[in-house]
């Protein structure tokens, strides 16, 4: 369970010590003017960004409780270390390029530079179908060879892991879907900057958790 | 057709106000009828579960005298009693029936920030407690296994309800964890993004700082059950072994193998430790609130009281493994955790204090809401030094799997969350209906739920000292247990027949009030928080008329010197405050 503590430890001291500051020096019973002018917007930034910022908090959370279950779990004699399919190499720079895709979107909405937004939304979504096509490869593979979901834990965890991140990442082209359905029926970029600038984070977040998970399929 | 535009600064969407009875009532996006709807959804469940206990203490308090209990179900009951309670009616009632109905209207906000996603998170948890109660009617009923679901015997054969049961539990809290983060992610969103002008974080009421850390401990906890919920539905359907270890069943080795139930333990208590303060952190704030308010007296070191919820938010991610001393885990975990736990009883007793010295000298009156919320103090209080003894692995050994156990939790977030959820409703429910509950009832309520439980849980203490071990069926013939246990059992199961029963006056109380109350007017209780200040009572879609309140004080001004009321509301500027009579106490 370390794992998870360092990183609820992090996402907790990161709130605490935020909220501290807010509530450190106040005299709360003492009216001020001062605090009349305050507008109620503790965030300088759009709500639906403090949203998706919490809600990466909630994955981080599962993300890290699923890799402490396997760091405990590995530990156990019966652990039979699987060989990871080749093809996941070839999965992981997809998904870097659909990150990078997006980038090169966003920066796009952002200027405000039509001609590459329908292109980028595009590409960055075929990338990332494409990398939940090869994900699904990987699955067949490793079927093919005998590492079935219920022989090991390792395996058993092989499966649920890509399984959860691949859910995850459904969910992301769900809203890419709502956004490129827009820019395909003829709204103009500023209409979906926001959810393309949001998209952007979710798919950087989830190409980090899965370099993450990567890092420790192959090295367990 | 009036047009009102929600609180979200970035665009400010203009909102149809519901005309359809189906828009208004059903498919509805304001939050305060969601508050309602989860309200009603979350006590009709909690009644469910309030008729099981009935049902096995009929068989502790008087064994093998009802024929329709037998063993099998006996363990449904706890389980699903156990189940409901602190998840589908606490967790819901106080984050997704107070939380929804409090932060914007004591915000001075219009609506929630995402009042779509609102939607969608109450209907979702319908679908929950759905899924939950179809599960007593699949073949082997709903699940035996303790509300803790245990692995392996929690989908082991022999246990009730493991083919259907079991996948249907695990399923129906997997969509409650959805419908939760649903709402908690609007919650947090809106504390965060949406208080009107002035309202500085530390002008909040307490209510509101209580449901926004709880909420922020269920959006960080709650992974930690989806994730064991997803892992024992793989073993259980799909043959895994992630939590079940080798066995022998029926004299042949089952295909399991190497599975840890510890683990399961771990993610579990990961999740559950925090739901008790998920729990109780919402009922510390509105408990604040309630006493300040009807004690006419500001709340007792404001600030303090923020650190502690704060503070204890924080500690309540390091005290899980205090559930598992028993467990045979490192026994120098036992003594970090021991050390843990005791330590987050110092702000939990802070607020204690200072609960106590907000009534000191205060003018006290004894309204049917102030009679819960110290009723409160006391449960709390009893609850929390149990919790002492237990907190240490000596004392928890013996203890661990005896009704003594059972006595602390039951009063510490139980009994004491349950006091503030009716004192809440109590003292709130005029500004929801417009109308004054009937007060002779509620304090007929009040006495007889109060008295009850302590005629219930303090015999408990006591026989889980002797040694009655908690969960069994029955007892037979035990040498240990003396007859005077056997009594205090038949008496135990009368206080909780009697506090069973004496919810139907508070049923018919708040129903027959809807009609009969008296006109409340728009703050009756002279309160100062922002709700009490809405140009209409209750409440209309978008909450403030044309324009947003503004805020000039904290929101506890009460009697203050010189002033010509008691109370000063949050909204008044301090030019515009009446000076005149001197109070004294």
């Amino acid at each position: 369970m370390y794992i998870t503590l360092i990183f609820l430890g992090l996402i907790m001291a990161t709130i605490i010590t935020w909220l501290l500051r807010q509530t450190f020096n106040t005299q709360p019973w003492v009216t001020e003017a001062a605090d009349d002018a305050v507008s109620g917007t503790s965030l300088d930034t759009n709500t639906k960004a403090v949203a998706l910022t919490v809600f990466l908090a909630v994955a981080t959370s599962v993300f890290a409780l699923f890799i402490s279950a396997y760091t405990i779990r590995m530990e156990a004699p019966d652990w039979r270390p699987i060989a990871e399919p080749t093809l996941l190499w070839a999965n992981t720079v997809i998904l870097v390029l659909a990150s990078v895709a997006y980038h090169w979107t966003r920066n796009a909405a952002v200027k405000g530079i039509e001609s590459r937004v329908r292109p980028g939304l595009t590409v960055s979504g075929a990338l990332t179908v494409l990398f939940l096509l090869g994900q699904l490869v990987a699955w067949r593979q490793l079927n093919a060879a005998g590492y079935y979901l219920d022989l090991n834990p390792a395996n058993a965890f092989f499966y649920l892991l890509t399984a959860v991140h691949g859910l995850h990442m459904l969910g992301g082209l769900w809203v890419w879907a709502r956004s490129t359905m827009k820019v395909w029926t003829g709204a103009d970029s500023d209409s979906v900057r926001l959810s393309i600038e949001l998209c952007t984070v979710y798919w950087h977040f989830l190409l980090l958790v899965w370099i993450v998970l990567f890092g420790m399929l192959l090295s367990t | 057709m009036a047009y009102v535009s929600i609180a979200d600064r970035d665009h400010e969407v203009e909102h149809h106000d519901p005309d359809t009875f189906i828009s208004k009532y059903v498919w509805s996006q304001d939050h305060k009828v969601i508050a309602i709807q989860y309200g009603v959804l979350a006590i009709l469940i909690g009644l469910v579960g309030m008729l099981l206990s009935s049902m096995f203490r009929l068989q502790l308090g008087f064994p093998d005298t009802f024929a329709f209990i037998n063993p099998e179900n006996y363990y449904q009951f706890v389980t699903l009693h156990g189940m409901i309670m602190v998840i589908y009616l606490l967790t819901a009632l106080f984050l997704g029936g107070f939380g929804n109905y409090l932060i914007p209207l004591q915000l001075g906000a219009r609506d929630m920030v995402f009042p779509f996603m609102n939607m969608l998170s109450v209907w979702v948890y319908a679908l929950s407690v759905l899924i939950l109660v179809a599960s007593f009617f699949v073949p082997g009923g709903a699940t035996g296994a303790g509300w803790t679901l245990y692995p392996p015997q929690a989908i082991s054969p022999g246990t009730p309800g493991v083919d259907w049961g079991i996948v249907l539990m695990l399923l129906s809290l997997a969509v409650f964890i959805v419908a939760f983060t649903m709402g908690g992610l609007n919650y947090v969103t809106t504390v965060l993004q949406a208080r009107c002008k002035g309202m500085t974080l530390m002008r909040m009421p307490l209510s509101i700082w209580g449901i926004f850390m709880a909420t922020i401990l269920g959006l960080l906890a709650f992974p930690a059950l989806l994730v064991s919920a997803i892992m024992m539905l793989f073993d259980k359907l799909l043959g895994t072994s992630f939590f079940m270890p080798a066995m022998i069943q029926a004299g042949e080795a089952t295909s399991t193998v190497g599975g840890s139930p510890v683990l399961f333990q771990h993610l579990f208590w990961f999740f559950g430790h925090p739901e008790v303060y998920i729990v109780a952190l919402p009922a510390f704030g509105l408990v604040s609130d309630l006493l300040s308010t009807h004690a006419r007296k500001n709340i007792f070191g404001y600030r303090m009281m923020v650190w502690a919820i704060i503070a204890i938010g924080g500690l309540s991610f390091i005290v899980w493994a205090h559930h598992m001393y028993v467990s045979g885990m490192n026994p120098y975990f036992g003594f970090f955790f021991a050390t843990t736990t005791l330590i987050i009883a110092v702000p939990t007793a802070l607020k204690v204090y200072n609960w106590v010295l907000t009534l000191w000298q205060g003018n006290i009156h004894l309204r049917v809401p102030m009679l819960f919320a110290i009723g409160f103090i006391f449960t709390f209080t009893h609850g929390g030094l149990t919790g002492l003894f237990l907190g240490n692995v000596t004392i928890d050994l013996p203890l661990s799997d005896t009704y003594f156990v059972v006595a602390h939790f039951h009063m510490v977030m139980g009994v004491s969350p349950v006091l503030v959820v009716f004192g809440a409703i109590y003292h709130w429910y005029p500004k929801m209906t417009g109308r004054m509950y009937n007060e002779t009832l509620g304090k007929w309520h009040f006495w007889l739920t109060f008295l009850g439980t302590y005629s219930l849980y303090l015999p408990m203490h006591y026989i889980g000292f002797l040694g009655v071990p908690r969960r069994y069926f029955a007892m037979g013939n035990t040498d240990f247990m003396p007859d005077s246990a056997v009594t205090l059992n038949s008496s135990m199961t009368v206080s909780a027949l009697i506090i069973a029963a004496t919810q139907t006056i508070f049923i018919y109380n708040m129903i027959s009030s809807l009609k009969n109350g008296e006109k409340s007017g728009g703050n009756p209780w002279k309160a100062t928080s922002l709700e009490w200040q809405t140009p209409d009572t209750p409440p209309k879609h978008g909450n403030w008329g044309h324009s947003l309140p503004e805020v000039h004080r904290w929101a506890y001004d009460y009697s203050v010197p010189g002033q010509a009321e008691d109370f000063v509301p949050q909204n008044v500027p301090e030019s515009e405050v009446p000076v005149g009579r001197e109070h004294g106490h």
